[in-house]
Parts: C-alpha cells; structure tokens; sequence
C-alpha cells in the first residue's frame, strides 16, 4: 500500500472567519454565518453583492420590511452521499443571513435580485423622490 | 509562491456617506464590535483562501471549493504528482468601476491552493464541475488504490 503523503489531517481545519451567530425562527435558534458583500452606488441606484457559494434561487429567501433588508440563502450543496468519509472540511453548512438597515429612499417594489453561480446581486433603485401616499380607509 | 493581497482599511466598518440611514446591522448586533473585528482576522494582510473540502470513498477521492462569481475560463485545476491545485482568479466587474464603493469585503485577485490527495487517481478520469459557486473535482482511484475483497480459499 502507498505510504500516506501527508499527516492525516483533521476534520476540521481553520474555523471560518466570517462573523457568524445565532438566530431564531419558529424551530429555535440557528446558526448562520456572514456572506462577505460588496455594496456599490452608481446614480440612480444601489448595487449588492453578496458572496452565497452553495445557494441557487431555490434556497434564496430575500425580505424587506420596514426599511430593513435581509438576505437568507440556504445551501443546496450535499456532501458526497454513500459512505465517503470526511478528510478535511472548511467549509460550513450552516445558511447565510445578513440583515441590513437601508435608505428610506430607495423604492423597495422596484428591488431586482439575480443569482449566479453563487454571487447574488441585488439592484436596489433609488426612488425619484419620496412619493406621497394615499391611504385608503377601509370600514 | 505570492499572494496578490489586497489592501483594505481596516477602519471601514462603518457605513460612510448616508450617516443613520445607510447602516449594516445584523441579528446580534455584534459585527462590529471590536472583537468581532479580531474574528475577522488582519485585513492588511488578508489573501484568499476560499474554503475546500476533502472526502473519500471507496471508489473516488472527491474535492470541493467555494469559489463563487468565477467564469468557467478563470478557473484552473491541475493535477501532477498526487497533488490536485487549483487556482482562479476573479477580476472585478466592469460595469460597477465607475460606481462609488460603500463597502468592499469581497476579495479580488488571484488564488491557489495545493491539494495533496490521500489515494493514487486516474487522471485521464478526473472530472470537474462548477455550480452554484462550488467547484467539485472527483478523481476515481486507480484500481489499485481500491478497496480489494481477497477470496479466502480454503484446501
């Protein structure tokens, strides 16, 4: 048999250094951790992107509310199925989430979103100005 | 072998520009806290090391990293003496060159990263994919390597 050509490496090599944390939805608390974004501005609207490797638009979730945006993508990405074994992982399985507080200028129905071989990038408009409303009562 | 690093400031983690509206914030509260910062590791020095994976079974060696918003053209995996590598480079994209950067954490620039494999493969049968930002690379094991079932005959 060949003589191994390294030290067996353990399971687990360097810890991701993304923040990461906790979060709770309806089954408890979950672990995220951080997607590593770009935000850039050209003059009539602002541009994210964010790093999801795993995610595709079946696992995206993107919500506004209340001027505030959150991005949660779910890996779709498995493990080699059967009986493979793991020698060396650095990558994580928890989702990513980041949750961002955004301009009240920016008009939230216009929000473009596209996914692409893990980069989302998100289009978000600048509005042309801040429109007046009307409120319908209802009885 | 070099890293192309690049340099970011290691004061932006506040939003500039748009003072109290424009603001990051996230479940805990906590990316920003000095040391959340520290978690973060050196920015100065900061090169990429995207994170691979490396599993085995009795048939083939499989290897996964996650290189996400690479062209299929700017990835490169090569394989020579039982070391798999694999480098990329990503270039940053023209269309935002002229737009004004709020925040910037994603790198840019070239990697690579050696991969030594735990099992002799065949590499005229090594295969690659990239979807969803992961490249997968499955390298079938040489018959030899394989797990071998020996008759035990008995006279």
């Amino acid at each position: 048999m060949n003589s191994a050509t390294q030290q067996p490496p353990q399971a687990q090599a360097q810890p991701d250094a993304r923040p990461a944390g906790q979060y709770q939805n309806q089954n408890g608390p979950q672990q995220y951790v951080a997607p590593e974004i770009d935000i850039f501005e050209t003059k009539d609207a602002y541009v994210l992107q964010a790093e999801l490797p795993g995610v595709n638009k079946d696992g995206l979730e993107i919500t506004v509310e209340d001027n505030e945006l959150t991005i949660h993508g779910r890996r779709t990405d498995q493990p080699p199925t059967g009986a493979a074994t793991t020698l060396w992982r650095e990558s994580s399985r928890a989702d990513y989430r980041r949750v961002f507080e955004i301009d009240p200028a920016i008009d939230t129905a216009k929000i473009d979103a596209k996914i692409d071989q893990g980069v989302l990038t998100l289009r978000l408009p600048k509005s042309e100005q801040v429109k007046p409303r009307k409120v319908t009562v209802s009885d | 072998m070099s890293y192309l690093t690049r340099w970011q400031r290691p004061d932006l983690s506040v939003w500039p520009g748009f003072g109290r509206f424009f603001g990051l914030r996230n479940e805990l509260d906590r990316l920003f806290e000095p040391l959340a910062e520290f978690a973060r590791g050196s920015q100065l020095l900061r090169a990429w090391n995207p994170a691979i994976d490396l599993y085995e079974d009795k048939d083939n060696v499989t290897v996964k990293a996650e290189l996400p918003g690479l062209k299929k053209e700017d990835i490169d995996v090569s394989l020579h003496d039982g070391v798999l590598s694999i480098s990329g480079e990503r270039k940053s994209e023209e269309k935002f060159e002229n737009a004004e950067t709020y925040r910037a954490e994603r790198f840019v620039g070239r990697f690579q990263r050696p991969v030594t494999l735990p099992s002799p493969v065949s590499a005229d049968k090594v295969q690659a994919q990239y979807k969803d930002g992961i490249l997968t690379v499955t390298l079938p094991k040489t018959e030899e390597a394989k797990p071998k079932q020996i008759e035990v005959n008995v006279s």
